[in-house]
């Protein structure tokens, strides 16, 4: 039950909320602006530098200490999605410089602007590039929505340990916890194949 | 107008270049260069490499912004860069030609009708089923008709050239730029290519292509200009300039490329 009203929902939207800012957040960093650059470098760097468990924490026991509460649920999607955003940000990004720089010329030359050619031409191949990455990522977070129990998200993990604490269960009821865990991360492997598949459609095997 | 037809095919100054420069960092590449292009001529630049003549035809199409010189379009468009250049004007220039490149730079995740309809329909904006009518007759004048289902990896070089040529000629611009179409070709391949490109020759469209291909230099080109360390040191009818080059920097070129060893 905890899975379907909490792990599956709280990943979904956190998966893509973090997907939206990491797109935006990679194009700062590949902007000409060096402004915008230093702010998308800078949050990436405090992202991936400090804990995923503190960053929580701040977002929920830490923002009410100065005037801002936010519910366990919102901050749970608050926290995950800028945590995606971090990681994602770089994948995609490497992902964009991979494709090769005659692509954009090409783009040019059939007379698209830089944001066509982004669009059309661009970013359908890093998506090819991106999938086994990003499904890393997503695996990862399914997993890392155990730690929304520790600021009250009725989640799979919490309603596990809610249940344990009742039947005295232990073994059986974390158990049940890591089966259900891993067979959505299957569910997600499987989706990759299968996306990786369709994506691989234009290139040589 | 037929797709396959050359615009304005009357004769006259289509394209003149004064004083061109461009430099990467402290490294000039370009020093001043003129050149003169009438409509439904074909002028080859040549050169050994680091010559400068594709920055030239970059140059030309907006891929690289010169840092001085003036680019003249049959006296409508006139941009001179030694001045600020606004992004309207780049735009401008560079739909009036349109290139296709040493290592074709295909759509890779376009099937072969995709890549050519991409440039009419998305940004021109004209008709998709007309831009398709046009694409597939195109391509069948270039051998590939049978392939507009196909992604560029599932086709031969020479195949993906000839699509990138198509791509090119679908945008109906005023002058093609070829850089070194052949170069990445297998040599059985290069043939084909350049049968294409000699067809559109005969056909009148205006051209300037970058080649180490002097047999075909002789053949199609109205001018030869021999570039070398960024400067123009030769230019004149093939005839002159491949057979009996007045200055001894030309001869020395053309004598290694006829006779590599």
């Amino acid at each position: 039950m905890g899975a379907i009203t909490g792990t599956i929902p709280l990943a979904l939207a956190s998966f893509f909320l973090g997907l939206l800012l990491a797109l935006l957040v990679a194009l700062l960093r590949l902007s000409r602006n060096p402004v915008l650059a230093a702010v998308a470098r800078i949050y990436v760097s405090v992202i991936r530098g400090t804990p995923l468990l503190v960053q929580l924490f701040v977002i929920f026991y830490g923002l009410p200490s100065v005037g801002i509460t936010i519910d366990p649920w919102p901050s749970a999607i608050i926290a995950f999605s800028l945590n995606v955003g971090g990681y994602a940000a770089e994948i995609i990004r490497a992902a964009i410089l991979s494709v090769p720089k005659g692509q954009w010329e090409a783009g040019h030359t059939i007379g698209m602007s830089r944001r066509q050619s982004l669009v059309r031409i661009i970013l359908p191949q890093a998506a090819r590039v991106s999938v086994p990455p990003l499904s890393n990522t997503f695996i990862s977070l399914v997993k890392d929505t155990s730690l929304a129990s520790l600021i009250l998200v009725t989640e799979l993990f919490r309603q596990a340990q809610q249940v344990a604490a009742f039947s005295q269960e232990f073994m059986l009821l974390y158990l049940e916890a890591a089966v259900i865990y891993w067979i959505i991360c299957l569910v997600l492997a499987g989706g990759q194949s299968a996306l990786e598949k369709r994506l691989d459609r234009y290139v040589a095997h | 107008m037929s797709p396959t037809e050359p615009p304005l095919p009357d004769a006259g100054a289509l394209l003149t270049v004064r004083g061109l420069r461009k430099a990467f960092g402290r490294h000039e590449v370009l020093k001043s260069i003129d050149m003169d292009v009438t409509r439904g001529e074909v002028v080859t630049l040549i050169g050994p490499s680091g010559s400068g003549k594709t920055t030239v035809l970059r140059c030309l199409n907006g891929l690289e912004i010169p840092d001085a010189g003036i680019v003249e379009f049959s006296g409508e468009l006139s941009i001179d860069f030694s001045k600020p250049v606004s992004k309207k004007q780049l735009a401008a220039l560079r739909d009036r030609s349109a290139m296709v490149f040493q290592h074709y730079n295909l759509f890779p995740h376009k099937t072969v009708l995709e890549n050519v309809i991409e440039g009419p329909v998305q940004v021109q904006k004209r008709p998709k089923a007309e831009a398709i009518r046009e694409a597939r007759e195109l391509l069948a004048r270039v051998g590939l008709a049978d392939k507009e289902n196909s992604y560029p990896f599932e086709l031969s070089g020479g195949q993906q050239q000839r699509v990138g040529i198509v791509r090119a000629l679908a945008l109906r611009p005023q002058l093609l730029l070829f850089d070194e179409p052949t170069s990445a070709l297998d040599p059985e391949l290069v043939g084909d290519v350049l049968t294409v490109i000699k067809e559109l020759a005969d056909e009148g469209w205006t051209m300037v292509v970058v080649t180490h291909e002097l047999a075909f230099a002789r053949q199609v080109a109205d001018e030869v200009i021999f570039m070398d360390g960024g400067v123009v040191v030769e230019r004149g009818h093939p005839d002159t300039v491949l057979r009996a080059p007045r200055e001894e920097r030309t001869r020395q070129f053309v004598d290694r490329l006829l006779n590599p060893f």
